[in-house]
């Protein structure tokens, strides 16, 4: 069984190499990913994967299936209009911190709200390596980096927080470091029906190197922790933000499902009779003709 | 004629009854309306231009002019034509003494209070005072009241009764008028009453548009309406996204996904979408976007119109990424541009940018029923039709330069991008393969240039002066030119649809044997004159406004017959408006 699952894995591989640096949690993320998408047999003619720019951006190329490689910052509107226009595609979008949310950060409230359903998966490094180490919205306070000399004078932003805040209905976080969690997270992501996502400590080893202090800060949510109430979620993102596991589930409908619902619940419609509608002898529409 | 008055006192809905009453009765008809960009106040006007024939434009001066207030009649008075007539709200308004006998004071809230039993029947009044002088029959209009105020009770029947009060009173108070319209003639035509945006949206489905998206913004937003309220009904949807950013994001995304997909937006929209315009053309992603040009720049004049867009959308974007730039040149032609648009898009895989603008846009006007079947609609080359077997690749160069693509869902995954690629869409980087991408992408769109791209002309044969224009000045040019014929010159205009790729070659054998090139347009900096000068390399006078207003007519012949420059609109179709302008 797990030979087989090894197998279907390996054949998610699109046979370009990554481009990333010896180390870097991206692999380790893209392996989650592909035994995930296994685990779940997913059709890769019918899955797209979508994604904005930096270097985790670049994911899209090194599976298999569907992808788009679009514009920095936009991963988030384009699947929502691949799924909406396709709602029986799987769709996933991934990126960076920079890329979710900096430039494309008014993008993700908006995304969770209307509780699309596509899988969000973030590689959160803390850095912007793919232009060689400046700060992001998750870097640290007092963080050194070529755009903050002196230090960062600025607050990371609790992305766990945002998310539960602006009310998505899957929030969890994960490591490229533990695979088997992570493979889980996603399973359980892509299986959610509605906006899932998932924060993944993905470390820079080029240019935020934090392999080390991240291996042992992060620690499985505790047992008790109830993922189904968003103020326990709230506190637990605000409280244990080093955590693995799901901070917060709940289901509600999705717009891609409500969409489908109002499309079912009009009546079939004509271009002819939109004209007459407008003709200057006012005219009943062909139907009741 | 020109109903003037206060925002929110019944201008707008008087002047949209008394057109579609005059349409229903077999004229035709064509509205120009100048609003606030205010919700409440503020002066505004609309205008309505009747004819037996069919009408062209917003024509110049103003035969009947209907002032409701003081202000209506100081910011409307200078553009009565000088043998047109004034009526003018008794109780409010006070005429300097040279209009005096061309003026008729009437007391319109009177007769509406003692007609109707209200005061505020008052715009009904001026509507059949208009239906009086002008001798058009009130029949429908009563139908169209009646049906609207159906469910408020004795609202109808009050309303119509002091449509007739004001009828009478213009039969048996008023000059029997030089303005009186001959019967319409009785056709069978099949005629439709419908603005620019409403033309521009049946024409969108059509052409099988079934994603979409948009963010609220003046003059676009009732595309977004009424798409929302109707695209259901054809399994598609319409999405009020967060920022025109996510908008076009969507729709490229549904395009990719398989739909076809658009959005519409005014200039500042289109500011933002500009880095997706190039993704689309160097992924290679069918969409549509309408730029319903608005007056700049930033926010500009929000409600008033201007053509200052075309660099924008020629330009929009870093790097050189192809696109197709087309405008339409009337309400008709909003119909069938949108088909173009679609079936370039599909076509050609490339962005298509629509440049209509508010006046466009927000016209109502007569035009014979869109027949659909006369438009054939395209539909994209997917690998099922062409790489059935074999391995696909997403950018094969071909000599067409149109690479097949394959559908989500279906076989040929493939990663769509933005980064330079092989054919099979792998990041690559050699001069050589940029080289070849480059000219595919450019290949591509030259049947569009060389015979495609829909021109209109007309005018007399070896005519002396050539009038170039594009958008929705065509219809004033065309009278305009009729009106140099009446003085003596031969005019013809030419109006290509295409933008970009620009048909150069049809431009300039149109343009043979011609003494001068004029090319009107509304906006500071000559924009397309500047783009034929440099592209199709002839020399053209051109002639500009940017006053907020459309041209009228004359402003056009006069520069043609005596080289007077259009100025600041200032007595042609009155000043703006003072106030603090929101973002609409």
């Amino acid at each position: 069984m797990a030979d087989e699952l090894k197998l279907k894995a390996n054949a998610l591989k699109s046979g370009l190499k990554p481009i990333w640096c010896p180390g870097c949690g991206d692999f380790g993320v893209l392996a989650s990913a592909y035994r995930a998408f296994a685990e779940l047999d997913l059709d890769p003619d019918n899955t797209v994967i979508v994604s904005g720019i930096g270097c985790s951006s670049r994911f899209p190329g090194f599976v298999a299936t569907y992808g788009f490689h679009g514009v920095h910052g936009r991963a988030l509107p384009t699947a929502m209009g691949v799924k909406l226009a396709n709602p029986d595609l799987n769709v996933i979008a991934v990126g960076g911190d920079g890329d979710g949310f900096a430039i494309g950060g008014g993008h993700f409230p908006h995304a969770a709200r209307r509780n699309v359903d596509i899988t969000y998966i973030i590689m959160n490094n803390q850095t912007y390596g793919l232009t060689k180490g400046q700060v992001s919205p998750t870097s640290l306070h007092d963080q050194k980096s070529p755009s903050t000399p002196f230090g960062n004078l600025e607050e990371p932003m609790n992305v766990l927080a945002t998310a539960i805040a602006a009310d998505c209905s899957y929030v969890a976080q994960g490591a490229s470091f533990r695979a088997k969690e992570l493979t889980e997270l996603i399973v359980e992501g892509i299986r959610h029906p509605g906006f899932s996502f998932i924060d993944a400590f993905s470390p820079c080893t080029a240019f935020n190197n934090t392999t080390q202090e991240w291996k042992e800060a992060v620690e499985v949510l505790p047992a008790e922790h109830d993922s189904s109430s968003r103020p326990a979620a709230f506190a637990a993102a605000l409280t244990d933000p080093m955590g693995i596991g799901i901070y917060y589930r709940s289901e509600r409908p999705t717009l891609d499902g409500r969409v489908r619902a109002m499309q079912d619940a009009s009546p079939a419609g004509s271009v002819e009779d939109l004209i007459d509608g407008f003709s200057i002898v006012p005219r009943e529409p062909a139907a009741a003709r | 004629m020109r109903l003037a008055g206060e925002s929110g006192e019944g201008v707008i809905s008087s002047g949209d009854i008394l057109t579609t009453g005059a349409a229903r009765a077999g004229y035709w008809a064509l509205t120009f309306r100048t609003y606030p960009a205010e919700i409440k106040g503020g002066p505004c006007m609309y205008q309505v231009r009747i004819g037996v024939e069919s009408v062209l434009s917003q024509g110049d001066s103003v035969d009947l002019l209907v002032c409701f207030n003081q202000e209506a009649f100081d910011l409307h008075h200078h553009e009565l034509a000088c043998d047109g007539h004034l009526v003018c709200d008794a109780e409010s308004v006070r005429v300097t003494p040279e209009y005096e006998s061309r003026s008729s004071e009437v007391a319109l809230g009177a007769i509406a209070q003692e007609s109707g039993g209200n005061r505020r029947g008052k715009n009904m009044v001026s509507v059949g005072l208009v239906c009086g002088l002008l001798g058009v029959d009130t029949a429908r209009i009563e139908e169209m009241i009646l049906k609207r105020y159906a469910h408020k009770g004795d609202v109808g029947e009050s309303n119509i009764r002091s449509l007739r009060a004001g009828f009478e009173h213009a039969r048996d108070h008023l000059p029997e008028g030089a303005h009186r319209l001959d019967a319409p003639r009785a056709t069978n035509d099949d005629r439709v009453l419908v603005s620019g945006n409403q033309a521009i949206c049946l024409g969108a489905l059509h052409a099988g548009l079934r994603y979409y998206a948009g963010y609220p913004i003046t003059p676009a937003s009732d595309i977004l309406e009424w798409l929302a309220a109707r695209l259901p009904r054809f399994g598609g949807v319409a999405i009020q996204t967060e920022d025109e950013i996510a908008a076009l994001a969507s729709v490229l995304g549904a395009s990719y996904a398989g739909k076809k997909a658009m959005t519409a937006t005014s200039g500042p929209g289109l500011s933002l979408m500009a880095e997706l315009v190039g993704l689309a053309g160097m992924a290679e992603i069918p969409a549509v976007i309408v730029d319903a040009q608005r007056s700049g720049p930033s926010t500009g004049m929000p409600t008033k119109t201007e053509q200052s867009d075309l660099n924008h959308a020629l330009y929009a974007g870093h790097g050189e990424a192809p696109r197709v730039v087309m405008a339409p040149t009337s309400v008709d032609d909003c119909f069938h541009i949108m088909v173009d648009a679609f079936n370039a898009a599909e076509k050609y895989q490339v962005p298509v940018i629509v440049l209509s603008d508010q006046s466009l846009s927000h016209r109502l006007e007569t035009i014979a029923r869109p027949d659909p079947s006369s438009r054939e609609v395209d539909a994209r080359v997917t690998r099922s039709g062409a790489q059935a077997n074999g391995s696909y690749q997403r950018y094969l160069i071909r000599d067409d330069g149109i690479s097949p693509m394959a559908v989500p869902g279906g076989p040929g995954a493939y990663v769509s991008t933005g980064i330079e690629h092989d054919e099979a869409g792998h990041p690559r980087y050699e001069p050589e393969l940029h080289t070849a991408m480059m000219a595919k992408r450019f290949r591509k769109l030259d049947p569009l240039a060389a015979h495609e791209g829909r021109i209109t002309t007309s005018g007399p044969a070896r005519a002396d002066v050539g009038i170039l224009g594009w958008g929705s000045t065509e219809g004033a040019a065309i009278e305009a030119a009729r009106i140099c014929l009446d003085r003596g010159l031969k005019v013809a205009t030419c109006y290509p649809r295409v933008l970009a790729p620009l048909p150069v070659e049809r431009i300039r054998e149109w343009a043979q044997g011609m003494t001068r090139i004029v090319v009107p347009e509304l906006n500071v900096t000559s924009q397309f004159a500047r783009l034929v000068r440099s592209d199709v390399g002839i020399e053209v006078e051109s002639v500009t406004k940017a006053t907020g207003l459309p041209f009228a007519t004359t402003q056009i012949a006069d520069f043609i017959t005596d080289g007077t420059s259009p100025g600041d609109d200032h007595g042609v179709w009155g000043p703006g408006q003072e106030g603090e302008a929101v973002v609409g």
